[in-house]
């Protein structure tokens, strides 16, 4: 697909880069992997497959040679525009056909994140061994006007429910270095609601709240490994976040980590949004993710036109919207 | 059972004290008692012997720091406290590695547009340049950025705390001092060291697949001062 307009802070995301961090290169990738799957899973694609993760404005694709399916997962939709510039609204949680020569125009995510995925996934030329975007280093795929978005023709189209996170609070493990905190700190940690601050972005989500107070280990510590989802405080005791593109190491202790099952709803939350947490054991971590897990594979079960069919229903919407003659050409 | 007590597992009595430390459900810190190179890099290529012959099923990397090594491993794959009595054993094997230290020489420009925090933190800069371009600094780890590597220890006379306000912006090439460390940022990125010169050097190569960080732990480090028209030329 050729990109007619690049959008605001969209780029092209898979499930991340690993096996680099001690190069101090990081994972980066989806901050909702989940998303990201479902719209791969409305196609027929891999979970892990390359798409594209919209914040704030949507870009503008074309299909220039040949048809190609596209899905919107997320609270977002788009407009396809006809050769002839007739428009009709594209909705998410469904695959969709364009015909050469039509364009998709996305809007900007209504709330949180969202994703497009194309047949195939996103084929751009892997850096490092990911297709996933890390801006600082110049890792990962761009768009640009006139750039071009390599896929491949439409495979499976399929149609699924929304996919819902729960509301309740981020659920954490206390640690690495809990033990640097007053007792209080682990219970305000809990207790209070914190703010989203303006400074967050892909690196991490700066909180502000009832500063969490150190003991007299204090805020330093020597510099050690860290992960997507933990939870730094500085010696003015707001916590800052790490997440997909966050460094790879940190001199600041960690008065608890994010549970991988709650960490892609961290990347739904904007300037402004209140935060709470909740912390639970790691025997209880691993039983939310197994959880969420069976969750996506429930979704997935649900999807009309299940795998190994055709969803006739799809594609004859999608075609008779396109025009186009054939929706499954491989 | 307690959380906390499957975070501190229980370690021979002889053995040297390492630290087992969770982060979250994906990830363990192994922290030994006090900063050391040897044991540090022993025990990364320890674990990673062990994870390449498969002995830690969905384990991912190691992160070697400077007192600790960070094992990371997919959460839904892997079964981590089947692995705690093996991490034990090898860590109290305390396996040391001193690898043949590359040796290199980067040549950084002290001009004043490149040094902006050089004269407070320096007496007199030209005795701040002479001593920490004639002393070689190691290569602790490599962090933060993609390149990034700590290095140290840079004279006393070279160290200066951290800024208590961060640049939001500090360009590439930039080097830095903090504390008795020194580094070079690869890309322009927000930090909080006081910037003392720029490298042209090349840092971090993305086409490299094997090894893209021009500098690996235990690397020596001389810094060679070049002229604003050898930079510029480089």
């Amino acid at each position: 697909m050729i990109i007619i307009d690049p959008g605001m802070a969209v780029a092209v995301q898979d499930t991340g880069r690993f096996g680099l961090r001690r190069f101090g290169v990081p994972v980066a990738g989806a901050l909702d992997p989940v998303l990201l799957a479902c719209a791969n899973a409305l196609l027929g694609n891999p979970s892990d497959a390359a798409g594209l993760e919209l914040l704030v404005s949507g870009p503008i694709l074309a299909a220039d040679e040949g048809s190609v399916a596209v899905a919107l997962a997320g609270d977002v939709s788009a407009q396809r525009i006809a050769a002839d510039g007739a428009t009709s609204p594209v909705k998410p949680w469904t695959a969709v056909v364009l015909a050469a020569g039509e364009q998709l125009k996305i809007g900007a995510p209504r709330t949180g994140i969202a994703y497009l995925a194309v047949s195939g996934g996103i084929r751009s030329a892997p850096m490092l061994g990911s297709r996933a975007t890390y801006r600082r280093a110049g890792l990962g795929g761009f768009l640009e006007k006139g750039g071009d978005l390599p896929c491949s023709a439409p495979g499976a189209l399929h149609r699924g429910k929304e996919w819902h996170w729960e509301n309740g609070p981020i659920r954490v493990v206390p640690g690495p270095q809990d033990d640097h905190f007053q007792p209080e700190s682990l219970d305000a940690l809990e207790r209070e609601t914190f703010k989203v601050g303006p400074a967050s972005d892909r690196m991490g989500l700066r909180l502000s709240g009832k500063a969490l107070a150190h003991n007299d280990k204090g805020a330093e510590i020597p510099t050690d490994g860290v992960v997507p989802g933990v939870i730094q405080v500085p010696g003015d005791g707001q916590p800052i976040i790490l997440l997909a593109d966050g460094q790879t190491t940190g001199g600041y202790a960690k008065i608890a980590t994010v549970i991988s099952a709650d960490l892609p709803r961290l990347g739904h939350l904007r300037p402004g949004d209140a935060v709470r947490f909740k912390r639970v054991t790691r025997r209880e971590a691993r039983a939310a993710l197994k959880e969420r897990q069976a969750a996506f594979e429930r979704w997935c079960a649900a999807l009309s036109g299940a795998a190994g069919e055709i969803d006739h229903e799809a594609l004859y919407r999608a075609n008779l919207i396109s025009g186009a003659v054939s929706g499954v050409d491989e | 059972m307690a959380e906390h007590a499957d975070r501190t597992p229980q370690i021979p009595e002889l053995a040297p004290r390492v630290r087992l430390l969770f982060l979250g459900d994906s990830a363990i810190t192994l922290e030994l008692p006090q900063e050391h190179a040897e044991r540090v890099l022993g025990l990364a290529a320890a674990l990673d012997e062990r994870i390449a012959a498969g002995a830690f099923p969905g384990a991912r990397e190691t992160v070697p720091a400077i007192r600790s090594v960070t094992l990371h491993f997919d959460p839904l794959k892997a079964d981590p406290d089947s692995w705690l009595k093996a991490l034990e054993e090898i860590a109290a094997a305390m396996p040391t590695a001193r690898p043949e230290p590359r040796q290199w020489v980067l040549p950084v420009c002290f001009d004043a547009e490149f040094a902006p925090d050089l004269a407070e933190i320096a007496g007199k800069p030209a005795d701040f340049i002479e001593a920490l371009t004639t002393t070689a600094v190691t290569v602790k780890m490599l962090g933060f950025l993609p390149g990034f590597a700590y290095m140290g220890d840079v004279p006393e006379m070279c160290r200066a705390p951290r800024r208590k306000t961060p640049r939001s912006v500090v360009p590439a090439g930039s080097v830095a001092v903090a504390g008795p460390m020194c580094a070079a940022y690869p890309w322009t990125s927000p930090g909080g060291w006081n910037l003392v010169g720029r490298t042209p050097a090349k840092l971090f190569d993305p086409a490299n697949t094997e090894r893209p960080a021009l500098l690996a732990p235990g690397d020596l480090v001389r810094w060679k001062a070049v002229s604003r028209a050898e930079f510029d030329r480089s």
